[in-house]
């Protein structure tokens, strides 16, 4: 069994980070697990993506083209990775940040205004923590709890007073079911 | 030991520390410096030598140096740095001094890019410095493999006081994987029975890599000759995958020969007989497995993050005994999975020729794939 998850956003949006957790998280459940980010001159200011493979069995590409799931946080996104997300896969979207509807019908949907829900759980940077969230309660790849754990040992010091919002942003996020989107 | 997250830079960096490395000489290039800057931590920290140099070429010569003294030194360095680095090399290697260097390949030629490219083969492989030396080249595909030759590297360098590079890829270290460590070892203390340790009034050493008498340089060259016809016996190291009812074969090393394992899986699920051989020693290259396997299956499949590099070394093994095909991507472009399916399924399809060039016909089909 292999999961592949492309998250991608703007440069502070959390991208990385949201991906190392689901590294961390795959690795403490005894996954074996790659993470990949872009690391070219386009990082400074402009998109950054990271791409994280969990499986059962040593993995062989983690460079992904066609992931089981994308995390799009934000309308380059979209653009760029709607249509690279393998037929059946999971899209994440953070509709706060996109302005138009999704086209592909062979996919499952996850729309949620992240950047609101990160408000509202308090810290507006928590919204990596919200899309991460609405992946693990549409996508069969880890149990919540293990990115819980994860966000506790590996939350750098400076923020750890920020855990329980980002527990919360993450419980938040994992209530946004999927919605078959209609091609009508 | 428990599993660490950690990126393939940093990974090589702490397993060279905790095998005892007592000096690093290095100049930050992307994408290495990971590497330098944790030695830069870690390093003063346990009291020992960290030297940020002026240059490559400071870098390389202090190593030069340092490695006549019997200890465990290091560099590290990107594609560019490197060849700054040659002629350091060469002389290291004329000196019969063990040192480990890391270069983390990156798109070429020229200052080239920052992306994963596997285009320092033959500058690695077959040379680089001047002159008849050979250097043992691992090539890790993952980090747990860098970390477990990161320790070989120092073993094997000192054993036949020879150059040893760990040849990454932008990729590997950038990519953060789990990975087990092995416990900090004591630093040595005996000296080399050719080491330079000071002048403590016991008989007189001397390194040096300069020969003026033709016969003298001559046995020299024939004693590092040798010395590699052993390292040819003793250290070749590959992995094989599905190997056992192979029909075809694809040969591809670090993170070429671990897209390619994805290829190859997909592959057996459409019901071809694909195997996979990933040199991990370089150089010694694994000739006698690829020897056995072209009696055994119909065709070969060379894939890199070059020009077709391995395939020169594969093709002498193969000798026309069987057809050898090859794919690669250049410039710091990493293939998909997909596209090494695509080359396998063209192999399996046929018709396939030993006459001609591969890489004329990788060429040819390359002009659709160009944007």
């Amino acid at each position: 069994m292999q999961q592949e998850v492309i998250i991608t956003g703007f440069g502070g949006q959390g991208v990385l980070f949201a991906g190392l957790l689901l590294a961390y998280a795959a690795m403490d459940e005894g996954k074996a697990v790659t993470w990949i980010p872009s690391y070219g001159p386009e990082m400074r200011g402009g998109t950054a993506n990271c791409t994280v493979v969990v499986s059962d069995e040593e993995i062989g590409s983690p460079f992904v083209k066609n992931p089981s799931a994308v995390l799009a946080m934000n309308l380059p996104s979209l653009d760029k990775y709607e249509k690279l997300v393998k037929p059946g896969g999971v899209l994440v979207v953070n509709t706060s940040m996109v302005n138009r509807e999704v086209e592909r019908t062979d996919i499952t949907v996850v729309s949620l205004p992240a950047n609101e829900i990160a408000d509202e759980a308090g810290s507006k940077r928590a919204v990596n923590m919200v899309m991460l969230g609405a992946l693990l309660g549409n996508l069969d790849i880890l149990p919540l709890e293990a990115i819980e754990t994860a966000l506790a040992e590996h939350l750098p010091a400076r923020h750890q007073k920020l855990l329980q919002t980002n527990k919360d942003a993450l419980q938040m996020g994992a209530k946004y079911k999927a919605v078959k989107v209609s091609g009508e | 030991m428990a599993k660490e997250l950690i990126k393939g830079n940093t990974a090589v960096a702490e397993a060279a520390l905790r095998a005892g490395l007592e000096a690093y000489f290095g100049y930050p290039i992307t994408p290495q410096t990971e590497l330098l800057e944790h030695l830069s931590l870690r390093m003063p920290e346990l009291e020992r030598v960290f030297v940020q140099a002026e240059s490559e070429l400071g870098a390389i010569n202090m190593v030069y140096g340092a490695a006549c003294t019997g200890k465990r030194v290091m560099t590290s360095s990107s594609s560019p740095g490197v060849s700054l680095m040659m002629e350091g090399l060469s002389y290291i290697a004329g000196t019969e001094v063990p040192a480990v260097f890391v270069d983390v390949v990156r798109g070429g030629p020229g200052l080239g890019n920052i992306a994963p490219s596997q285009s320092d083969y033959n500058q690695i492989v077959h040379g680089g410095g001047h002159g008849d030396y050979h250097v043992i080249v691992l090539a890790p595909a993952s980090v747990q493999e860098a970390v477990d030759l990161t320790g070989l590297a120092f073993d094997l360098a000192e054993k036949y006081r020879s150059l040893v590079c760990i040849l990454l890829d932008g990729s590997l270290g950038q990519m953060m994987e789990p990975a087990e460590i092995p416990p900090m070892q004591p630093l040595k203390t005996e000296i080399p029975d050719w080491a330079v340790r000071g002048t403590d009034g016991g008989e007189r050493r001397f390194l040096t890599s300069i020969n003026l008498d033709p016969p003298d340089q001559e046995r020299l060259n024939y004693r590092l000759m040798t010395r590699w016809q052993e390292i040819e016996a003793e250290e070749v190291r590959y992995k094989g995958y599905y190997l056992d009812d192979a029909e075809f074969v694809v040969v591809g090393f670090g993170t070429a020969g671990r897209i390619s394992l994805s290829a190859v899986r997909a592959a057996r699920e459409k019901g071809v007989k694909v195997g996979l051989v990933r040199p991990i020693t370089l150089a010694p290259f694994p000739n006698t497995i690829l020897d056995e396997l072209a009696e055994q299956v119909k065709g070969f499949l060379v894939v890199e993050m070059n020009a077709g590099q391995m395939l020169e070394d594969v093709r002498l093994v193969v000798r026309g005994r069987k057809p050898v095909e090859f794919f690669g991507r250049m410039g710091g472009v990493v293939p998909y999975p997909d596209e090494v399916l695509t080359e396998i399924e063209r192999l399996a399809a046929g018709p396939l020729t030993t006459e001609g060039h591969p890489r004329d016909r990788w060429l040819a089909r390359m002009d659709k794939v160009l944007e």
